[in-house]
């Protein structure tokens, strides 16, 4: 009886509108900008995978060979492999770490609780290529802090790491979203009935049978769920890789497409290819994420709010769970900060020494504010983020009115085209729409506004879920009431729909401007001279070896990171929302 | 003044199955009178009100508000909700919680194809908030108001831009009881003071009665019957009305003969032979079923005069107060009476029943909801 929202979308046979109404001009305009970019990058990689390259000479042909070429070579075997173990090496470590702080947290006593939560903005301050440096600084063999020490202390005769290998790149990229891990295992925790691990534990199981025989198995959908998300996650890492893989010749599928575009002549349908094969890669993860999830709900068996578990009372070892929880602390975000901050007062990079203490300088700084290229990277970065950040939310808000509130047949189908830049790999989306404007000459080509293409696709996804969480929860009545007052569609959303999305609105808004703000998987592609953000000048400080300037501006970039979290974090409290 | 003609109304649901939603709806309301749609959920209700507010589009049929039609499917016509000007309260009052109890009420001003000076807005929402006791919270956010004052605000919404005609969709069904009833009143004074014709919906067959000029009963998408609160009660067309409003007693029996009086019958049952009432045209023969209102089942404990007598045992009392229920058993049926508290027959003993003939109403079983 309850049936569909407006009236002239619901009904099977379309109004002929008497007057010109602009909402279909808004509602158009949205769709065909979300089917645009969410669908043209996709498509002209497939294309240009299958054809060769395109010269003034020679048209395009179709060709296997970009395929046969990635795929008839060892060396792609090779490729393939390594990024699996790469992938599946840094999204185990990041899971198990995460996991063990998850059940810390929610089932333990674990003394220093309120400090977990703090930790898992980590991600979000410290930017990949940042923790990536930092952790060169502290774990290279030559210049490592910590090898140096542990070689002093113990008097070894080689370093005791190597962060230029694969163990090294799993260590550094699974360290970094084991925050992440952390997050999606608390909310699979705090998502299960805390009754069913007490009735077992009154019907006489110890802590381990509950562990292991209730509470993991309950939780299993969200575990592999979880796990799926940190593998295509780390399939797409991007800075690790590069950073740590290249240099010793440990090739994945990201670096493996940069090092293909970078190449003279550049192999664009090489690139494409390897794209094509990651892109498969992800969106299988990506689908079977989306599956467990909405089939985990058969799990997810909590009922009403404001419980607390009983909790797991470690004894002395609570003391040991703490240590661990320190030595992580340090690992993540002590060390890795304090070698930057270390560094950014040296003249030339040095190892920390009662010399090098002398020698303190603001030099870096100095040369961070006079350097040309900072002021117009800061500017670019500011238009973008904050531009990126504004059509999103503005976009994704009416697309969202029309997935949740209309019957419009097909609106399912756009729900899925808006999300469809989630299975994209950074670094392959950049790719796509470098071919695509290369090819397409619209004038976007070197300009700031190809990278504005590139975030707005890759982000939309986010401010659409964070639109959608609240459109939700605005009573369809609240719309047909303005309706019945007299106001026309385009007054209600204006008036009602927007400031009722509020909250959804503005922390996506933050959200998409933080990760805009560091975004560099994409941009590495797509920048020119000219239209450098500020990840791609941390980039180019570390290809000339600046690595003091570097830090300087990387210590800087953290602490601006830092208070536009918090800042966020202050404005969803103060809107009451939760992420 | 309201006209609804031949309304029908289809929807796939969630499944892709067809629901039919409302299936030849028509009726009239007259000028300042409140009409009312009552039903079980899912009886097509609700969808005609939001037809006639035109937040949803039927399939066919016609609707005119003093001669303006809104809709039509065959001259094609259909006018956007909000340029139809009418007033409604939702069931869930969708006060806006961004906005204070003024501005909600000033919305329908600032957004009409009218517009008003800030002068005249101030004064007719002043002068609608104090019609529904509420001038003096003006200023209040409207999330801080209780359910009582956000119905109160809900309605003084629909009415600021002086609607030709109100629709409310079960308005009082989130309210507690006690203020449900008295909410009941204030709606009533409203209404019959400002004499604003109302389209009410309800499932709360004592708010319809006690609120309407006229009820009609809907089940499976079509109107059952249309008649006074009164007759509605007394006079059902049909089981499921009988059954639908208020409790009865229901007995299965065929028809003898006529009897003296206008549609008078005389009708064989279970429990005996009855003289009885009915506005169908029955013949001699016919199966009928009989409701009989617990209030219209009179017990004694001296054997009264007149016809549709008989010895029953009492099976079972329940006290509650203002009156008490008893359970009589009469030849293997149960019977439910409801008596003045002073009636104090102990469980097991004889009581005499008597059913009045005029208040036995029949209908053919064929007509069985």
């Amino acid at each position: 009886m309850q049936a569909a929202g407006n009236p002239a979308l619901t009904s099977g046979a379309p109004v002929l509108p008497r007057r010109f109404d602009w909402k279909w001009v808004v509602i158009g305009l949205c769709v065909a900008l979300t089917v645009y970019i969410a669908v043209i990058p996709l498509a002209f990689l497939l294309w240009q995978s299958f054809f060769t390259p395109q010269t003034a000479a020679k048209a395009a042909q179709f060709t296997l060979d970009n395929y046969t070429t990635a795929y008839g070579s060892s060396e792609t075997a090779r490729l393939f492999w390594n990024s699996l173990k790469f992938a599946f090496g840094a999204s185990l470590f990041a899971f198990t770490v995460g996991t063990a702080l998850a059940w810390m947290n929610e089932r333990t006593n674990t003394p220093f609780k309120t400090l977990f939560f703090a930790l898992s903005l980590i991600p979000l301050i410290i930017p990949g290529i940042l923790f990536t440096v930092a952790w060169i600084l502290l774990g290279s063999p030559k210049i490592g802090i910590i090898n140096l020490a542990l070689q002093y202390w113990f008097g070894l005769e080689k370093p005791l790491f190597n962060v230029y290998s694969l163990w090294g790149m799993m260590w550094v990229d699974g360290l970094h979203y084991s925050p992440m891990a952390f997050l999606l295992m608390t909310a699979a925790f705090r998502a299960m009935d805390p009754s069913l691990e007490e009735s077992a534990t009154m019907s006489g199981a110890n802590i381990f049978q509950v562990a292991w025989r209730v509470t993991l198995k309950l939780t299993w959908p969200a575990i592999l769920a979880t796990l799926l998300m940190l593998f295509v996650r780390a399939i797409e890492s991007f800075e690790v890789p590069a950073l740590l893989g290249l240099p010793v010749g440990i090739h994945v599928f990201t670096s493996a497409i940069y090092q293909a575009v970078h190449r003279y002549p550049s192999q664009i349908g090489l690139a494409s290819a390897y794209g094509m094969t990651l892109l498969v890669i992800t969106t299988i993860g990506v689908y079977f994420v989306s599956r467990l999830s909405s089939r985990g709900s058969k799990y997810a068996t909590m009922t009403g709010k404001g419980f607390r578990p009983r909790q797991i009372d470690l004894g002395p070892w609570r003391w040991v769970a703490a240590a661990v929880f320190i030595v992580y602390f340090l690992l993540i975000v002590v060390l890795p900060f304090a070698v930057l901050l270390w560094s950014s007062f040296q003249r030339f990079y040095s190892v920390p020494s009662w010399q090098a203490l002398q020698n303190l300088t603001l030099d870096p700084y100095r040369f961070i504010f006079t350097y040309p290229n900072l002021a117009r990277s800061v500017w670019n970065t500011l238009v973008l983020s904050f531009g990126t950040a504004t059509l999103i939310m503005l976009v994704t808000s009416v697309i969202c009115w029309i997935v949740v509130k209309t019957k419009l047949p097909g609106r399912w189908l756009l729900d899925n085209v808006a999300s469809l830049p989630m299975v994209f790999p950074g670094l392959v989306l950049g790719l796509s729409i470098m071919i695509f404007y290369l090819n397409v000459d619209v004038g976007v080509y070197g300009t700031i506004w190809i990278m504005f293409i590139a975030y707005v696709t890759r982000f939309m996804p986010y401010g659409l879920r964070y639109n959608t969480a609240s459109m939700l929860q605005i009573h369809k009545e609240l719309e047909e009431s303005a309706a019945m007052s007299g106001a026309s569609w385009g007054t209600t959303f204006r008036r009602i729909i927007l400031p009722l999305l509020k909250p959804g609105l503005v922390a996506g808004w933050i959200y998409v401007m933080i990760v805009s703000i560091r975004e560099l998987s994409s941009s590495i592609l797509l920048y020119s001279p000219g239209t450098e953000v500020l990840s791609i000048t941390i980039w180019e400080l570390w290809e000339n070896g600046q690595y003091v300037e570097l830090s300087a501006l990387g210590v800087l970039f953290i602490l601006a990171l830092f208070v536009l979290v918090m800042l966020a974090q202050w404005l969803g409290k103060k809107f009451g929302i939760k992420e | 003044m309201l006209k609804v003609e031949g309304l029908f109304t289809e929807y796939p649901n969630e499944r892709g199955e067809i629901v039919k939603a409302a299936q030849d709806v028509s009726f009239e309301v007259p000028e300042g009178k409140l009409f009312t749609l009552l039903g079980p959920s899912g009886c097509g209700k609700t969808t005609t009100l939001r037809s006639i507010a035109g937040l949803e589009r039927p399939r066919l049929g016609e609707i005119s508000v003093e001669g303006r039609v809104v809709y039509s499917s065959t001259k094609g016509v259909f006018v956007a909700p909000n340029r139809r000007g009418f007033g409604m309260v939702f069931q869930s009052y969708a006060i806006w919680p961004h906005m204070n109890v003024f501005q909600n009420a000033a919305f329908p001003l600032e957004v009409g194809d009218r517009r008003f000076s800030g002068q005249e807005i101030r004064d007719k929402v002043l002068r609608v908030l104090k019609a529904v006791q509420l001038d003096e919270l003006a200023d209040r956010e409207a999330t801080k108001l209780s359910g009582g004052q956000q119905q109160r605000l809900a309605l003084a919404r629909a009415l600021v831009m002086e609607p030709q005609l109100l629709l409310l969709d079960e308005p009082l069904s989130n309210l507690d009881a006690k203020l449900r009833e008295r909410m009941r009143f204030e709606l009533k004074r409203l209404q019959r003071d400002l004499r604003i014709t109302t389209v009410y919906v309800t499932h709360d067959q004592s708010e319809a009665l006690a609120l309407s000029h006229s009820i009609a009963v809907m089940n499976e998408g079509r109107i059952q019957q249309i008649a006074t609160p009164r007759d509605i009660y007394e006079k059902p067309r049909s089981q499921f009305v009988a059954d639908f409003v208020g409790t009865t007693n229901f007995l299965d029996g065929t028809v003898l003969a006529r009897a003296a009086g206008a549609d008078r019958y005389r009708v064989r049952t279970e429990v005996g032979d009855l003289e009885v009432l009915s506005s169908d045209a029955l013949r001699e023969g016919d199966g009928v079923v009989l409701s009989v209102r617990p209030e219209d089942v009179d017990l004694s404990e001296a054997k009264p005069e007149g016809a549709n007598v008989w010895e029953a045992r009492v099976d079972q009392k329940v006290f509650l107060g203002e009156f008490i229920d008893f359970q009589v058993k009469l030849g293997g049926r149960i019977l439910l009476s409801r008596s003045h508290p002073s009636l104090r027959t102990p469980v097991g003993d004889a009581i005499y029943v008597r059913l009045h003939p005029e208040k036995c109403v029949a209908f053919k079983a064929s007509d069985h909801a």
